[in-house]
């Protein structure tokens, strides 16, 4: 393999039913960067059907070039044909880094692909560089359950492939009327000869389980204890509006459902607030909520581990302090609909 | 391998293989501050928790449409354990491919070895309907061996199932619940094909006394490199393996919170003026938040 006819920075830029899905457009923020340290161009994936208008979102935030493949057969991911439409991608042009967002249809494209493509791919990195010198991808990530950080290098094959994960990257801020050049491809695959089918696709729009996308968490643990407990979180996550989170303790225990599970074993969540209630802070809990923007641990123990990844800590019987707490933003978030329309000085 | 050999003559049962690994429970793995590395003797070694799911569900399919149920381990000798776990749990029979040379894989040269395997078991067993694979394994959290072996077998790779809907034997198709973020999809395909499976599946039983008593006696077989079949020794283990590890340091440890003071309400208090300066998430429209 000869390393230096590979060249670019590719990023697959996932779409559903025709709207990019966000951890795209942060990789190109991500991507940007690597391609200028490497002085060479960045490129947006897009594949589905009837979707080449988004190119021009691509171009927005970022893109120099966007490879298109736009197909019937490609309208809904499917790992037969999207797998066959990167690869082609990637043996005629040659990039030299791929980056796919860690999502479920994400990892399932950069899995296959390195396999196809016969190249090593890192998985759910949350940091990425380059040794410009040596052209050399670094892409690290959590691993043992959080315990260690590493860093992935893939010395001999390209292109060097990543998946990473959602929302850890900025997006990057949008240039309107930034072009770019479209480069238009066709897949060669009939839908008589695919082996699988789409049948149907259910959207989950029942509020309170979409943990990753949440700006708000109150997050219930084993100091809840049952149901009692569990709703007054649920009391405060009305109040704030937000999403209700679980450590896996209660989820066994049977208290809530497992898609409310937060950490290794469950959803990866930034919020921009997550509280924590009566969870130890065991270590595949934080990995899961480590890179909330602000986190507030409420526990008894003064020991416990969730003090030490916590901004702030109430040291306290939740019993008594969620309560005092939905009491409190009731009051606050009053005053603040009162004060309506007012233009705030703070 | 053409997709029909991997099934030739297959009848009206389901064999179904369950790829299991063996990892170290990253819940009490510590990490040697003077080497950075992972100290893989502080922590017992587990059956993967999502490997125990696919087993189950093997089993549960098994009870259905009779058939088989193989498991299938690369690792080291100690990974035997790992294996007679799953029998506990029903599987039928369980092989282990450990030598040197496999040592060092990353997820391209253990699913070349696996694939390698899966070949000479489906030669003994005259074809495989099913492969089962976790989700990922805790260890790597990477996800990548399942479809790697797919796409290796040219069969395809169902990932994140949480429910196996229905399995037609008679036309060769099964359908399965793939989880996405903002639900599920439903898809269908032509069987074989290769699973990986969430935790959601199902739950892991508890093992009938007779699996026990069947475990504590079971020998899994154990396969050198030299007991598989055209094996190209340049795609195993670490020589075969694209990716290495560059350098690995502890993640960087907050500071710690800060302890609100005074009683329970006076910390409330503190709490909520606090997080209410996040004044973008509390914003007001019209007496509505938004
Ligand atoms: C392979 C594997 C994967 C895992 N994956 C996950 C995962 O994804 N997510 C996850 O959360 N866990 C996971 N775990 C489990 C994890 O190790 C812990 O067991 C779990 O997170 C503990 O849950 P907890 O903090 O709710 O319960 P506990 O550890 O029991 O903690 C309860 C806490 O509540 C406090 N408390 C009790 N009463 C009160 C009160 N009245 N007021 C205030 N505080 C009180 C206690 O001081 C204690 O700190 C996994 C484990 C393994 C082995
Ligand atoms: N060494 C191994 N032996 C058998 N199966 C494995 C091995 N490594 C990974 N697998 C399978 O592949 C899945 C995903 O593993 P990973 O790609 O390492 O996250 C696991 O849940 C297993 O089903």
């Amino acid at each position: 393999m000869n390393l230096d006819e590979y060249r670019g920075v590719w990023v697959f830029n996932e779409q559903r039913d025709g709207e990019l899905v966000d951890v795209g457009l942060e990789l190109l923020g991500a991507g940007r960067e690597l391609a200028d340290k490497l002085e060479t161009e960045l490129c947006g994936v897009l594949i589905g059907h009837n979707v080449k208008d988004l190119a021009a979102e691509l171009f927005e935030h970022g893109a120099d070039k966007v490879y298109l493949i736009d197909d019937p057969i490609t309208e809904q991911y499917r790992t037969e044909t999207y797998m066959k439409a990167a690869g082609d991608l990637v043996r005629k042009y040659k990039p030299e880094i791929f980056l796919y967002g860690a999502t479920s249809n994400g990892k399932d494209l950069a899995s296959a692909v390195a396999t196809e493509v016969m190249t090593g791919l890192t998985a759910d990195t949350t940091l990425l560089d380059v040794n410009v010198e040596k052209r050399l991808f670094e892409a690290s990530r959590p691993a043992f359950g959080g315990n260690i950080m590493a860093t992935i290098l893939c010395k001999k094959h390209r292109p060097q492939m990543a998946t990473v994960r959602p929302k850890v990257m900025k997006k990057p801020e949008r240039q309107p009327g930034r072009t770019g050049e479209v480069i238009e491809e066709t897949i060669s695959m009939r839908e008589e000869d695919l082996r699988t089918k789409i049948i149907d696709i259910v959207r989950d729009t029942k509020k309170g389980v979409n943990l990753e996308e949440a700006d708000i968490i109150v997050a219930a643990g084993k100091g809840v204890k049952d149901e009692k407990g569990f709703k007054l979180v649920e009391d405060l996550a009305t109040v704030l509006n937000a999403t209700v989170g679980a450590s896996r303790d209660v989820v066994e225990a049977g208290i809530c459902g497992h898609d409310h599970q937060v950490g290794q074993t469950g959803a990866t969540v930034t919020p921009k607030l997550y509280i924590a209630a009566g969870i130890s802070g065991a270590i595949q809990h934080i990995v899961g909520m480590q890179n909330s923007e602000m986190i507030i641990a409420i526990n008894n123990d003064p020991d416990a581990a969730i003090f030490n990844t916590a901004h702030y800590g109430i040291v306290g019987d939740l019993f008594e302090v969620l309560p005092l707490l939905t009491e409190e933003f009731k009051k606050a978030l009053q005053e603040e609909t009162e004060e309506g329309g007012v233009p705030s000085h703070a | 391998m053409s997709l029909e050999s991997i099934s030739e003559g297959r009848g009206k049962k389901l064999n179904i293989l369950v790829c299991v690994k063996q990892v170290p429970d990253t819940k009490i793995i510590k990490v040697n501050p003077k080497t950075n590395t992972l100290d893989r003797s502080s922590a017992p070694a587990i059956l993967n928790p999502y490997d125990a799911h696919a087993v189950q569900e093997a089993v549960r399919l098994k009870e259905i449409h009779g058939g088989k149920v193989t498991v299938l381990s690369m690792g080291p000798p100690q990974a035997k354990e790992a294996i007679k776990k799953c029998v506990e749990i029903g599987a039928d029979e369980g092989f282990l491919i450990s030598d040197r040379r496999f040592a060092g894989a990353d997820t391209l040269a253990t699913s070349y070895a696996l694939y390698k395997a899966v070949q000479k078991l489906m030669k003994q067993d005259g074809g495989i309907d099913l492969i089962l694979c976790g989700k990922h394994a805790i260890d790597g959290d990477t996800g990548q061996t399942g479809p790697g072996i797919a796409r290796r077998l040219l069969i395809p790779p169902l990932t994140n199932v949480i429910k196996v809907a229905e399995v037609n034997l008679e036309d060769r198709k099964i359908q399965v619940h793939r989880k996405i973020e903002d639900g599920y999809e439903l898809i269908e395909s032509a069987i074989p094909c290769l699973l990986t499976v969430e935790k959601e599946i199902n739950e892991v039983e508890y093992s009938p006394l007779p699996n026990m008593l069947k475990a504590a006696r079971y020998t899994p077989i154990v396969w050198t490199v030299d007991d598989l079949e055209d094996v190209d020794i340049k795609q195993l283990g670490l020589k075969g393996s694209p990716t290495i590890v560059g350098k690995m340091w502890p993640p960087a440890k907050s500071e710690g919170a800060q302890i609100l003071a005074g009683d329970s309400r006076e910390q409330v208090r503190e709490a909520v003026s606090i997080m209410l300066q996040q004044r973008e998430l509390f914003k007001v429209k019209g007496g509505e938040r938004v």
